[in-house]
């Protein structure tokens, strides 16, 4: 088992060193930093200093292995729009998209599976009916747009949640979180809704084909045969054999939901990464943007090994077939 | 063991702060909530020459003079100035007496001189609009002297942004020098401040919210209303959250209200929009020197050279129709790349040009294109009001008159690398001027292109005649001889049409009924001058 741990270590390193490669090859069409950083008096000689200050006049591949040097030892530099450390601004807006994308996929998760279990068992019923052609629209609209409806019903017309911000935040050490204060919860609930509602659709629809393919199965005939009340024949049998898929496919959407922040976050300007970058692409804010890319990279990557080795820990055939060399052919 | 967790409630803490250094001050706190769509870059206050960067300096730090809400100079750290009478290189400022920074340290004339040299240091960014001074001297503790190269009438003009620090206080924190990005280090003076102004900061967080209160030892607390006496200024990007925020009552003061929700903000209760003219212009530019030029379908020659397809074109431009299908009224046409405030202005050349289309067409027949020729125009899509759906206008006006305009809209951050490294034969550019005066316009848009001049001249006009009256602006003593010149420049500027302008942006803020405040020209709210009814 040691060495494909360590093969699949091998992977995501190369994954990221790619990750940040194909970063570069791409930040040459962004556009030019300079023009951002000086005013518009600035003449064409403080232009050409600043570019070779900057190390802009450098080809491309050493601004590359100058940058992935840096960042071996977590030195992301110092972002052109800030003037801040780049790790610094990272460290400080991490809290907010996680706290988001925690809250996010909680909601996608919880009721995801409760709205999936009743359409599967209220087959025929109105509401299931109205709750499946709904979340049909839910998943056609584009994210920004659900998320200024939300706000449209919800700040604007009703008045009841605010639609910008992240509310008063607590700090717990360097973590700031918005789940100690009444403002900080209730500017969490429309981005999260927003920003969990294609998961939670998703989830739904999976739990719902699982939960019927399960509910046709001998064993729940069987169970219902015996006479077992309906409630221990849905969630004792049928639910726990059709939540395995569904936490694999959660997991893996955690990520996405990271990665997908960047809307939601512009949205509401909710003060996390994602908002950071959409900034820096703005201004063409080098340092902050391969530093991002990285780190999205980093949670996809950890994300997909951890899968990947709680596979080779659950299911033995993986496992003993590697340790074998493969050769059970 | 479980480790006991430092908890620090901000909202609480910030509060306390507020009550403790108010309840001396003012019997009833007025918070103001605005917003705007950017956030300012650094708070060192010569690092960046940028706008919203400078808005926010303003509350905090105060020049020697400032402009008010009407754009009009008034007098701020410096009660007055004026040229010494047997000198006229030499511009003499009075200082205010008794003002003290945050901190409580004295103001006066050592911090001055510190200031404005720090300003002129390689790293900072104001340091072009110093570019005439030779030598800033203390005189006595309330006076300095500004020496120039050279007699410089609008030296002034130059001052308006320039913000005094403490000379102490800058100098035991290590911010010497204004920020060097490119040295990768940051600094104090990014994150902390002592000004002299209105307001002190109370908290930052970049991109987040940034708490302003009312400096209680403000030398114009008897002059100016200063009803205000808190600030929480929060950046709201998308314009729909903003709008939606402003109508929520979540926020008090709008800076930037986009121009299709304009009716729906002041059709709202207790809600207006206040209007102005904007100090920027919006124009074409065209590559008026090459002999080829390689965005077109015409083989060795270049249309735009010819005066009389530069003429037709501008003709052909429907300004009233930009003005209203593109710009919903918001916009002022004109026919000059100058904003109505700036020195040199004048109604005969904001007037529309004269001809109709089928003029234009007969001119461009004469210089030989009467087939019609296709051309690429480069069009920024973020950085002008409306500036690509502008474009699209464009597009269908000159196919009127046989020119095939090929839109290509890309953001301004690929956009104005085009324009600076002359390589766009035909572009979209805006242009803001903050001396107002029109010599600031010649020296980027219309001197030839040199080392320290005409950085943006992009249309390879080069008239040896306009760019030493340029140059004799700069010393230029006598004023009215002086205009004489601007007039003269602008004939040749308009003679030559290499600029094809469409119209001034109009500014919208959008606020709460009971606020009383007028539009800056330049987008630049001075929080002192609110007043409340």
């Amino acid at each position: 088992m040691f060495p494909t741990v360590l093969r699949r270590l091998g992977q995501s390193i190369f994954v990221l060193v790619l990750v940040a490669l194909i970063a570069f090859l791409i930040f040459r069409f962004v556009g030019d930093p300079v023009n951002n950083l000086l005013g518009q008096e600035a003449t064409v000689a403080d232009r050409a200093d600043l570019r070779e200050r900057l190390g802009l006049d450098n080809p491309w591949y050493i601004q590359y292995v100058d940058f992935v040097w840096r960042a071996l030892r977590f030195d992301f530099g110092i972002s052109y729009r800030t003037g801040l450390p780049v790790s610094e601004m990272i460290a400080e807006r991490l809290p907010a998209t996680l706290e988001l994308a925690f809250a996010s996929a909680t909601f996608a998760l919880v009721v995801g599976v409760i709205l999936g279990i009743y359409t599967a068992i209220r087959r025929q019923g109105w509401l299931a009916q109205f709750i499946l052609s709904s979340s049909l629209i839910g998943v056609s609209l584009p994210t920004f747009l659900i998320g200024i409806l939300l706000i449209w019903v919800f700040s604007v017309e009703l008045g009841w949640l605010p639609s910008f911000g992240r509310g008063d935040t607590v700090d717990i050490g360097w973590w700031s979180t918005g789940f100690l204060t009444w403002s900080g919860l209730s500017s969490l609930v429309l981005p999260t809704i927003t920003l969990g509602l294609y998961q939670m659709t998703l989830i739904m629809r999976l739990v719902r084909a699982e939960m019927l393919e399960v509910l046709r199965q001998d064993y729940i005939r069987f169970a219902r045969a015996r006479g077992l009340p309906d409630r221990v024949v849905n969630f004792g049998h049928a639910l726990k054999n059709t939540l395995v898929p569904v936490i694999t496919i959660a997991g893996l959407q955690l990520g996405l939901i990271v990665a997908f922040a960047i809307v939601t976050e512009t949205v509401f300007q909710w003060p996390g990464v994602g908002l950071m970058f959409i900034n820096a692409v703005y201004f063409v804010d080098i340092p902050v943007m391969s530093a991002y890319l990285l780190l999205v990279g980093l949670v996809f990557v950890v994300i997909n090994l951890l899968v990947d080795l709680s596979y080779l820990v659950i299911d033995p055939r993986i496992r003993d077939g590697i340790t074998r060399g493969g050769s059970s052919a | 063991m479980i480790k006991i967790m430092h908890l620090n409630i901000r909202k609480t803490v910030v509060a306390t702060a507020a009550v403790l250094a108010l309840s001396s001050v003012a019997a009833h706190a007025e918070t103001l909530n605005w917003a705007r769509a950017g956030d300012s870059l650094t708070l060192d206050p010569h690092a960046q020459n940028e706008g919203p960067t400078h808005t926010l300096a303003h509350q905090i730090y105060e020049g020697l003079l400032q402009r008010d809400m009407a754009g009009k100079i008034i007098p701020a750290l410096a009660t007055g100035w004026d040229p010494l009478p047997d000198n006229a290189n030499v511009w003499r400022f009075n200082l205010r007496p008794d003002v003290t920074f945050h901190n409580g340290n004295a103001f006066n004339a050592d911090d001055v001189v510190y200031s404005i040299n720090r300003a002129r240091m390689p790293t900072s960014a104001m340091k072009e609009l110093l570019t005439s001074v030779k030598e800033v001297r203390k005189v006595d503790d309330l006076t300095v002297d500004f020496e120039t190269n050279g007699p410089n009438p609008l030296l002034v003009n130059n001052l308006t942004n320039l913000f005094m620090m403490d000379s102490d206080w800058t100098e035991e924190n290590g911010i010497s020098a204004p920020q060097d990005i490119a040295g990768g280090e940051t600094t104090f003076a990014a994150s902390n401040t002592n000004g002299t102004g209105a307001y002190m900061l109370v908290s930052r967080a970049v991109d987040e919210k940034t708490v302003l209160k009312a400096n209680p030892e403000y030398w114009g607390k008897d002059d100016f209303p200063l009803d205000i006496t808190e600030i929480v200024y929060t950046p709201i990007s998308s314009a729909a959250t903003r709008v939606a925020a402003l109508l929520s009552g979540e926020v008090d003061f709008i800076q930037d209200v986009p121009v299709q929700d304009l009716k729906r903000v002041s059709d709202a209760d207790g809600l207006k929009v206040v209007k102005a003219a904007q100090n920027r212009v919006i124009f074409f530019g065209m590559n008026t020197a090459a002999d080829d030029i390689d965005s077109d379908n015409v083989d060795g020659a270049n249309p735009f050279a010819d005066v009389r397809v530069r003429k037709a074109m501008n003709m052909a431009i429907n300004r009233a129709a930009i003005q209203k299908v593109v710009m919903r009224d918001e916009s002022d046409p004109t026919n000059v790349i100058m904003p109505p405030f700036v020195n040199g202005w004048t109604e005969a050349l904001h007037a529309p040009p004269s001809g109709s289309v089928d003029d234009a067409k007969k001119l461009i027949a004469d210089a030989g294109y009467g087939d019609g020729f296709s051309v690429a125009l480069d069009c920024p899509n973020d950085r002008y009001i409306n500036d690509e759906a502008i474009c699209q206008a464009l597009v269908g006006m000159m196919a009127k008159i046989g020119i095939d305009v090929n839109l290509i809209a890309r953001p301004k951050a690929q956009h104005f690398p085009l324009i600076q490294n002359k390589t766009s034969n035909f572009y979209m550019l805006g242009w803001g001027v903050p001396t107002m005066d029109s010599h600031y316009i010649f020296n980027f848009l219309v001197h030839t292109t040199t080392d320290d001049r005409g950085s943006w001249n992009n249309t390879g006009y080069s008239n040896a005649e306009v760019d030493e009256m340029v140059v004799s602006l700069e010393s230029e003593t006598d004023l009215d001889a002086r205009d004489a010149t601007i007039g003269k420049i602008w004939a040749e500027v308009q003679d030559a049409q290499i600029y094809l302008p469409v119209h001034n942006q109009v500014l919208n803020w959008g606020m709460k009924d009971g606020i009383d405040f007028d539009v800056q020209p330049e987008d630049q709210p001075h929080f002192k001058f609110l007043s409340l009814n």
